[in-house]
């Protein structure tokens, strides 16, 4: 094979650590009590829609995204609703959440429960895109945009690739690769759907190089599905952020502040894909996803499929019990992922892996003075300057970052992993756009 | 050789003489004429440009200051917190006005979940920056309105007036406080307060901006506020207000009779300078205060620095 296509600029390589590749799918049973939080998408959250002592089914509407950029939430399992009170999440700050008691596992009647394989699509267009909304489908690849915005393509743009985001570029995670494997086929099926949707006709799925039974079963597959190909990656990260696999993909470059429909794309997750199969071909809300749960301590590192809502401390228990040398427990991969305060929070839409980290490599090393390596601009896949942004937020110099385009950051921490003197880069880039989001804002 | 002085004289001189008169017209036009005044005002302010009286700057607010006494007459509004009464009846004078007395105020942390009250249940190593933090995450003791402890409030204040306390993860205000508000600025929470400075610095405030319920503050905070509504009833005054499950003391109206300190369940209510109770009091707290203070006073200091778990965060 001769060189791989990638991304330009920048990336960096961290140690793989796949350990649960080889793991397959495994169903966990329902907790007693399941804890929905409200805010699990990016944008407005949802209004509940049921109250204290309400009997729901597995799969009724509980939540209504009433805002434009917003997504439904549906029961996970049936039971009683306990009670809407604040909970938990991931950060430590209390938020809403409706609790439900668990009591069997009743489902909606109109939904299809068996694993049979439908290939027709049936749905029109709009049809998709209305299905799609109801069941509440969000990016799956972590940043939990409402799936059904994307699919409404402005008014004088055009889609000219739909991007299948298989990459699953961050360390530790397997869960988008052991989809991949299970269930190819209902992945190429809703690749099919969102291009119905999209009226689009070539559809690329992204995989790298380290999943070579992935690629291979995936180009088996789709020789079946017209327009559909599979694009083999070199592993470099963040090539799963939307505009690194865009550029990797079709060469193309999104304009700084612009999204990717401005150069013809649709990124979507693969794990995105098989819940619009699941939504539009057989009426399921989302209200399971598979959870990589790994880490080097930990004695059988996993893939999940669980219900959302189950309690981050189920899956552990499920893995083999939380280890002794526990320094950190990471909600998403080591890169992206934030390290969250307690192991009873519940999984959210968002939650594609649960890390724990031992004690040694969870601590930061302590920061040192800047030695102008430019290291972090070398990888930096936006070709930004991390050092020089970083250093004007924090001096407070706002308006000069946003002209710097530190709006244009991913957050993807490749400068501060790269750099050798341990300084916290990303930490002052999140600030920086923070304040400078406000000064947009406040700006309008 | 003299030819060449002589020229460059020459030439020099005439182009300085066309120069001059150039620049004269210019000056002429272009000039600005300003009030004398301002010069005044501007040299009676502490010129901290520290920006507590809302104006970028001295200069700035003495411009606005001469600008409200040409036009209204008044000084309604304005008022320098650094300089305090002493300044502004200065620059009152400067203007031929008079100006009313403010009370000092000065900065006060509504929070008291140091490391022995509110202990930490994660660690955090990221950079040392409130701003950030209150982003990230609720903080070490898990309480989501307590002190991150990060000192963004040390790095805004120009005056060294506020300062970390290592044992307790708190910061202190102290004398140096000119109630500039830079501090309130930068707090990402909202935890401090320009109060009332109070006669004899006695001061009561509550320590807490927890608008959780009792259960929940409780668990993360052993003096949280628990809004259990005991100090609203005792207080005589109705100084005390009650919403989102906190206490809330109105410093206007306060008369300062510790009523409220002695019912508060948790201790989230705190009394500052003020002479140690009798264990039994047989007379109302007020009247203690009211008459025996020059007794005590000097005793005051020496006892508050005993009462450390309630006061080592402020005094």
């Amino acid at each position: 094979m001769n060189s791989l296509k990638t991304f330009a600029p920048g990336g960096v390589h961290p140690e793989e650590n796949k350990f649960s590749e080889n793991t397959p799918i495994s169903s966990l049973p329902l907790p007693k009590q399941l804890v929905i939080p409200l805010g699990q998408n990016l944008g407005a959250p949802p209004k509940p829609m049921v109250k204290k002592g309400d009997e729901v089914k597995t799969g009724q509407l509980i939540a209504k995204g009433e805002a434009f950029i917003s997504a439904n939430i549906h029961a996970p399992a049936s039971g009683k609703v306990a009670k809407i009170d604040d909970a938990l999440d991931s950060s430590g700050y209390r938020r809403q959440a409706i609790f439900i008691d668990v009591i069997d596992d009743i489902w909606e009647e109109n939904i299809d429960q068996t694993p049979d394989i439908v290939r027709e699509i049936t749905l029109t267009k709009e049809e998709i895109v209305s299905r799609v909304k109801e069941c509440g489908i969000v990016g799956l690849g972590g940043a939990t945009f409402p799936s059904h915005v994307k699919l409404m393509i402005p008014d004088g743009k055009k889609a000219e690739y739909l991007l299948i985001n298989g990459v699953e570029c961050e360390p530790y995670l397997t869960s988008d690769h052991r989809l991949m494997l299970e269930r190819g086929e209902e992945i190429l099926i809703g690749i099919k759907i969102l291009m119905k949707a999209l009226s689009v006709d070539k559809a690329i799925i992204g995989i790298e190089n380290n999943k070579p039974n992935a690629i291979q079963h995936l180009t088996e597959l789709s020789k079946n599905y017209v327009g559909v190909t599979v694009q083999a990656l070199k592993v470099k990260y963040p090539q799963g952020g939307e505009k690194q696999l865009i550029k990797a993909a079709v060469n193309r470059e999104v304009p700084s502040g612009k999204l990717p429909i401005e150069v013809g794309c649709v990124v979507s997750n693969v794990g995105t894909a098989f819940a619009v199969y699941e939504a539009v071909q057989k009426n399921k809300p989302l209200i399971e996803r598979v959870v990589t749960v790994t880490g080097k301590g930990l004695s059988n590192p996993s893939n999940f499929l669980v219900r959302v809502g189950t309690p981050i401390s189920d899956l552990l228990n499920a893995a083999g019990g939380l280890p002794e040398n526990t320094g950190k427990l990471i909600n998403g991969g080591p890169m992206m992922g934030k390290s969250i305060s307690s192991p009873d929070i519940p999984i959210v839409k968002g939650s594609s892996g649960i890390l724990v980290m031992p004690v040694e490599e969870s601590r930061r090393k302590k920061p040192n003075p800047c030695i102008r390596c430019s290291k972090c601009t070398e990888v930096c896949p936006m070709g930004l300057e991390p050092y020089f942004l970083s250093k004007l937020s924090k001096l407070e110099l706002f308006e000069k970052a946003e002209k710097n385009n530190i709006m244009d950051c991913i957050e993807c921490g490749s400068c501060q992993f790269t750099c050798p003197s341990s300084l916290p880069l990303l930490d002052f880039l999140r600030l920086g756009k923070l304040r400078v989001g406000q000064l947009i804002r406040t700006r309008k | 050789m003299n030819d060449i002085v002589l020229f460059a004289l020459l030439t020099m001189g005439l182009l300085g003489a066309t120069l001059a008169v150039i620049l004269y017209f210019v000056a002429q036009k272009f000039k600005v004429i300003e009030d004398p005044k301002i010069d005044l005002v501007e040299d009676a302010l502490p010129k901290a440009n520290c920006g507590g009286c809302g104006y970028p700057g001295c200069r700035n607010f003495a411009e606005v200051t001469v600008k409200s006494a040409n036009e209204k007459q008044n000084l309604e509004g304005l008022n320098c917190p650094v300089g305090g009464n002493a300044v502004m009846k200065q620059v009152a004078a400067i203007l031929g006005l008079e100006v009313e007395e403010k009370e000092p105020l000065i900065a006060v942390i509504r929070c008291n979940g140091s490391k022995a009250n509110s202990p930490a249940k994660v660690q955090f190593d990221g950079a040392s920056s409130c701003a950030f933090a209150h982003n990230l995450f609720a903080g070490e003791g898990g309480c989501q309105f307590g002190c991150l402890g990060l000192g963004d409030c040390v790095d805004s204040c120009d005056f060294d007036a506020i300062h970390m306390n290592p044992e307790t993860g708190l910061p202190v205000v102290n004398d140096k406080c000119v109630a500039c508000g830079a501090c309130v600025k930068a707090c990402p929470r909202g935890i401090i307060e320009l109060r009332n400075k109070g006669k004899k610095d006695r001061r009561i405030f509550v320590s807490c901006i927890n608008k959780e319920k009792g259960g929940p503050a409780k668990k993360n905070c052993s003096v949280a506020c628990i809004g259990c509504s005991k100090c609203f009833q005792v207080c005589p005054y109705e100084a005390i207000t009650m919403a989102n499950n906190l206490a809330y003391i109105d410093f206007e109206k306060c008369k300062l009779c510790r009523k409220c300190v002695e019912v508060c369940p948790t201790d989230a209510i705190h009394e500052l300078n003020f002479p140690l109770r009798k264990v039994k009091a047989e007379t109302g707290a007020q009247e203690i205060q009211e008459e025996k203070p020059s007794k005590v006073a000097a005793v005051a200091t020496a006892e508050s620095a005993s009462q450390e778990t309630k006061n080592d965060n402020i005094v």
